[in-house]
C-alpha cells in the first residue's frame, strides 16, 4: 500500500461490480437488473448479488425456508426487543429494524457463531483431506478452543428448527453434501463422547458450505434473516400506549455497586 | 400475579418519587448523587470518566480526556465516518440515521474504533516492551480467529497510505504525552520513529487515541465506546451542514464509476399504450 493507491483512486472507480445508468439501465455483476435479473425471485437476486452465482430452484427454496424459519415474532428475543423498544419509544420504522438487525451481529448468538460454525467445517474438512481422522480434528478443536461451534447442550430439549430444517433438506435433495454429512458425523461423535447435539447453526453452516459460500458470503446472506420476525414486534409495540413495553420501575433496577458517597 | 423482572447494574441506582414508582427522585452513579451533587461540582469530563471507570478520575486523567476529546471531536469531512454521516445529511435522512451511518463506518479497522480496540488489547499484552510491539506489528493477525471482523490489512496504528506522520497527529501525541509523564503516550512518543521505521509507515491518530485511552485505564471495549462517542460531534455538524448545502454541493460520483463487466443496453419495453 502507498500514497499512489489514494492518488490513483481519487477521481475514478475502475472495475465496479455494479452501476446505475440513471434513466437508462442498471447493471449488477454483469447482468441487466431489470431485463435479466428482473425475471428472477428476490432471494435469487440477493444470492447473485452476494456470490455472483446462480443457485438451483431447490437451493433457493431451502434458503427461503431458512429465512422463514428464523422469523420469530417474539419480543423476548434480544434483537426483537430492540425493535420493540424502538416502537414503544416511537422511533421510526427503519431505525427500529436497523437497530434490531445491527445487534444480531452478536457473540452469543447470530452472526459470530454462524461464521465460526462454517469456519470449523472448512478447517475440519481440510485437515481430514490432509490425513487426520475426524476424532483427531474434533479433539484438537475442543482442546484449542474449548468448544465446537454449532454443537452444545440445547437450552430447551430440542431446537424446533432442527427437525423442520432437516426435513426440508431431505425433501429438497440437499442432504448429500460433504459438509452436511460431516456435520452429522461430528454430531454423532460429540453425542457419544460428551452428550452434545448439533444445533441449527451447524445445520445451516454446513449446508451453506455445501453451496460453496465463504464465511463472509454466509454472513451477508444471514444479515436480514430475523427481519420478518422483527416487524410484528415493532408493530405490536407501536399499537400499545407509548412507553408501555415492559416498563421498568425504579425498584426493578437491582443495584450492586458502592454505597452512597459524597463528591 | 405478573412476574417481577429486574435489570441489574453496579453503576446506577435510582430511588422512586413517592407518587410514581416509574420516575426517579434520586439517581446515583457509582454512589454519587447525580442531580443533587455531581451536576453542581463535576465537569462533564469528570462525570463521563466516573461512569466508565467507576471512581472519580484524577486531575491528570480529566485533563487528558478533555484534550483527547478535542483531538477526536472532528475528523473532518474527508474522513469516512463523517462522509457517511454527510450522505445522510445530503438526502435529508432522519438525523439519527446520519449518526448511525457514522458509527457503522467509524467502527471499522481503517482508522476506526476496531483499530483502536486492537491497539488497546496490544497495550494490555505488550505494555512498553518494544520487542513485543515489533513482533506484534509485524504480524497483527497471528492470533486471528474467524470473526465478523476480518483480518486487519495494515499494522494497527499506522497509516497504510501515509508518507510521513501528519502534523495534527504529531501535535496531538506531543501535547498529550506532556500531560501524563510515564504514560503509554510518552513511551509512544519516545519510540515513534523506531516503530515507524520498523513498519515502514507513519504513525496515525488511532495509535495516539489508543495510547491515551489505555492511559485513562479503559478496557479495549470501553475504548471502542469512548472513541466512537468522542468522534460523533464532527459527524453531526457536517451532516447538518451538508443538508443545508444541498445535493448540488456534494460529489456526484456516477460518471467516475466504470464497470468490470457490462452487458450493454437492452431495448426499453414499449409502454406507449400508457401515453406517459
Amino acid at each position: 500500500m502507498s500514497l499512489d493507491d489514494l492518488k490513483g483512486a481519487e477521481g475514478v472507480l475502475e472495475g465496479a461490480l455494479g452501476k446505475a445508468f440513471l434513466a437508462e439501465r442498471v447493471v449488477m455483476r454483469g447482468r441487466d437488473l431489470h431485463q435479466e435479473l428482473g425475471k428472477k425471485d428476490w432471494l435469487s437476486v440477493y444470492m447473485y448479488a452476494i456470490t455472483g452465482r446462480e443457485f438451483t430452484d431447490n437451493q433457493i427454496r431451502y434458503l427461503n425456508f431458512m429465512w422463514i424459519a428464523t422469523s420469530y415474532p417474539d419480543v423476548g428475543i434480544w434483537p426483537n426487543q430492540v425493535t420493540a423498544l424502538a416502537g414503544s419509544a416511537r422511533s421510526t420504522p427503519s431505525l427500529s429494524l436497523v437497530a434490531g438487525l445491527a445487534v444480531s451481529e452478536a457473540r452469543l448468538y447470530g452472526r459470530k457463531p454462524d461464521r465460526r460454525a462454517m469456519d470449523f467445517f472448512y478447517r475440519a474438512a481440510e485437515q481430514m483431506d490432509n490425513g487426520k481422522s475426524l476424532e483427531q480434528v474434533i479433539e484438537e478443536e475442543v482442546a484449542r478452543r474449548k468448544v465446537v461451534f454449532g454443537y452444545g447442550r440445547p437450552l430447551v430439549r430440542l431446537d424446533e428448527r432442527v427437525a423442520h430444517t432437516l426435513n426440508v433438506i431431505s425433501e429438497l435433495g440437499l442432504d448429500g453434501g460433504r459438509y452436511f454429512n460431516l456435520a452429522l458425523d461430528v454430531h454423532r461423535y460429540l453425542k457419544k463422547t460428551r452428550g452434545l447435539s448439533l444445533n441449527i447453526a451447524a445445520i445451516s453452516a454446513s449446508t451453506m458450505a455445501d453451496m460453496g459460500l465463504s464465511t463472509e458470503e454466509y454472513q451477508l446472506f444471514l444479515t436480514l434473516v430475523f427481519v420478518a420476525g422483527m416487524v410484528p414486534c415493532y408493530l405490536d409495540a407501536k399499537r400499545r400506549k407509548e412507553g408501555t413495553f415492559f416498563p421498568v420501575s425504579c425498584d426493578g433496577l437491582a443495584y450492586s455497586g458502592p454505597g452512597e458517597r459524597a463528591w | 400475579m405478573p412476574e417481577k423482572f429486574e435489570l441489574h447494574s453496579s453503576i446506577w441506582k435510582e430511588e422512586p418519587e413517592p407518587d410514581n414508582p416509574f420516575v426517579a427522585r434520586r439517581c446515583l452513579a457509582h454512589g454519587y448523587d447525580v442531580y443533587g451533587e455531581v451536576i453542581r461540582k463535576s465537569s462533564w469530563s469528570e462525570y463521563i470518566l466516573l461512569l466508565f471507570l467507576g471512581q472519580r478520575p484524577t486531575a491528570s486523567q480529566v485533563a487528558l480526556f478533555e484534550k483527547l476529546a478535542i483531538a477526536l471531536a472532528n475528523p473532518g469531512p474527508r474522513e469516512a465516518s463523517v462522509r457517511a454521516a454527510m450522505n445522510g445529511g445530503v438526502g435529508g435522512s432522519v438525523d439519527a440515521a446520519s449518526l448511525i451511518a457514522a458509527l457503522a463506518v467509524g467502527a471499522g479497522q481503517y482508522g476506526g474504533a476496531h483499530e483502536v480496540y486492537l491497539l488497546v488489547e496490544a497495550w494490555q499484552r505488550h505494555g512498553k516492551k518494544l520487542s513485543n510491539w515489533t513482533e506484534y506489528l509485524n504480524d497483527p493477525n497471528l492470533d486471528y480467529n474467524e470473526d465478523v471482523w476480518s483480518r486487519i490489512e495494515h499494522p494497527p496504528g499506522f497509516d497504510p497510505h501515509g508518507v510521513s506522520c501528519s502534523t495534527p497527529t504529531e501535535q496531538t501525541l506531543s501535547f498529550l504525552a506532556e500531560l501524563m509523564p510515564g504514560s503509554y503516550l510518552e513511551w509512544l512518543a519516545q519510540n515513534q520513529s523506531v516503530l515507524e521505521s520498523q513498519c515502514g509507515l507513519p504513525l496515525a491518530m488511532p495509535a495516539v487515541a489508543a495510547a491515551a485511552l489505555s492511559d485513562l485505564g479503559l478496557s479495549s471495549s470501553q475504548a471502542i465506546m469512548v472513541y466512537m462517542i468522542l468522534r460523533l460531534p464532527g459527524a453531526a455538524v457536517h451532516a447538518l451542514e451538508q443538508e443545508t448545502l444541498g445535493w448540488k454541493k456534494f460529489p456526484a460520483y456516477g460518471p467516475a464509476i466504470h464497470l468490470s463487466d457490462d452487458p450493454g443496453a437492452f431495448p426499453m419495453p414499449d409502454v406507449s399504450r400508457f401515453e406517459l
